[in-house]
């Protein structure tokens, strides 16, 4: 059996206090497991907790030696006025892996603030997904996509299963249904 | 009007002290303005102008004395847990404050006060070329590493966490060459003159720029291009240094504001169309 590359045991973790646990699942090369829970249930703060950006109060979180990981916030930073355009974006993400679906081709050679809300959410996507992390981590990723995007983004993740080791975090279940192999609940 | 003067070997040590400090200081400016942290500069600036003329009034030449102001804020911006621009607002306070109190208790300090403000890039002597030299060089060098890695830190915040890579270091390289950069600015060009080369020309790159080297290209020329010219009405019109450049670089930013569009801006709606 192949070693996973990350499995939480009775995972307790949180800030000056505890915000949510105990968890226990691991994450297989490959997968894309989503994380689902009502808003406030702590999805956001198992993230940082895998990142080492929050604190774990009990239990343990095992990641496989040399472990790389790509985290997409909850809301990427996107500037008031930013110079750069589609090219520039991915090439500071290092989204150099693979190149990017046919559909973003034609926003990379515009500035990114002239995107609008949802084409600048997918391009954010892809700078994760373009590159070689281990691990991607998206967290509500189908923040600012219509249907259409949440579509190309839905065939996006599909086509990565088995190829990347994704983890969703979405309060959407029908996404993640769609998006995912794995489904994994969180109660707040 | 005396145009020999722009001839004049007398001129050739501040023309070039000036020329590159004009090449970096646009530079640092659109990291600064990537960063939202534009503010920074004029507080460091006040800081170097404070302690260049604490220096002076225990013998220590501006070009050595502005550095220490400088670099304690970077310091103090770096280490401290200040948030958003409070820190650059109180370094903007406190050099102001201790400039005008030393310049009015002290003769030499009324001087230099002025000069600061002004500008006294017609006194560099080889002591700030060689400073300016070191300085610009090492920039160059150092910026092929730190910017990329500035700009991804600001970008993607996510993968500054996770991949565990300290960009800590990073931000305090850059604060430093920042504090350093102000200091010698402010000691050669002048206070605000030193301040509006990192403003303006980073101000208008945003604005114009397609792409991101285009928003350096953009910078750099728009802050050599008034600093030659500043430097050339200055000398023939007999006028302070200072003043000029940032009446030149507020010129050239109007100019470039009306006569080169800016790419279509959309606005941010939650609506997407994909």
């Amino acid at each position: 059996m192949t070693q996973a590359l990350l499995a939480a045991d009775g995972l307790v973790a949180g800030y000056s206090k505890p915000v949510i646990g105990p968890l226990s699942f691991s994450l297989q090369a490959g997968d894309v497991l989503g994380l689902w829970g009502a808003n406030g249930s702590g999805k956001s703060t198992l993230l940082r907790a895998i990142a080492g950006n929050a604190r774990i109060f009990k239990g343990a979180l095992k990641q496989k030696p040399g472990l790389t990981i790509s985290w997409q916030m909850q809301q990427p930073v996107r500037l008031d006025e930013m110079p750069l355009n589609g090219h520039d974006y991915l090439r500071y993400a290092r989204a150099n892996h693979q190149p990017p679906p046919d559909r973003l081709q034609p926003w990379l050679d515009q500035r990114i603030d002239t995107l609008s809300g949802g084409q600048f959410q997918l391009l954010a996507v892809w700078a994760m997904l373009g590159g070689n992390a281990d691990l991607v981590m998206l967290d509500e990723p189908t923040n600012n996509l219509d249907p259409d995007g949440e579509q190309l983004l839905t065939e996006i993740l599909h086509f990565e299963q088995g190829r990347r080791t994704v983890l969703l975090v979405s309060h959407e279940r029908e996404f993640l249904e769609k998006s995912c192999n794995r489904i994994y609940r969180i109660d707040a | 009007m005396n145009w020999d003067v722009l001839f004049d070997p007398l001129f050739w040590t501040p023309f070039i002290t000036g020329f590159l400090l004009a090449v970096i200081l646009p530079v640092l400016g659109v990291l600064l303005r990537l960063k939202d942290e534009w503010l920074a500069a004029l507080g460091l600036a006040h800081l170097a102008g404070a302690s260049g003329l604490v220096g002076l009034a225990v013998g220590i030449p501006v070009v050595l004395g502005a550095p220490l102001g400088a670099l304690a804020g970077a310091l103090i911006k770096s280490f401290g847990r200040f948030c958003g621009n409070t820190i650059y607002a109180l370094m903007i306070l406190i050099g102001w404050a201790a400039t005008l109190l030393i310049a009015a208790n002290t003769t030499l300090g009324s001087a230099m006060g002025h000069a600061l403000v002004e500008g006294q890039l017609y006194f560099a002597d080889n002591t700030h070329l060689v400073s300016a030299y070191i300085y610009a060089l090492s920039s160059i060098l150092l910026l092929q590493w730190m910017a990329p890695v500035l700009v991804s830190a600001r970008l993607f915040p996510g993968h500054a966490f996770s991949l565990h890579h300290s960009v800590r270091k990073w931000h305090i390289g850059f604060n430093l060459l920042v504090a350093l950069g102000m200091a010698l600015g402010t000691g050669t060009l002048g206070l605000m003159a030193a301040f509006a080369l990192v403003f303006i020309p980073a101000w208008v790159a945003f604005r114009l720029a397609s792409r991101w080297r285009v928003c350096l290209a953009i910078g750099t020329g728009i802050g050599l291009i008034s600093y030659i010219l500043a430097f050339a009405i200055a000398l023939i019109l007999d006028q302070p240094f200072g003043p000029t450049l940032v009446a030149v670089l507020i010129m050239q930013a109007i100019m470039a504001l009306i006569f080169w569009p800016a790419p279509t801006q959309q606005p941010k709606s939650p609506t997407s169309s994909v």
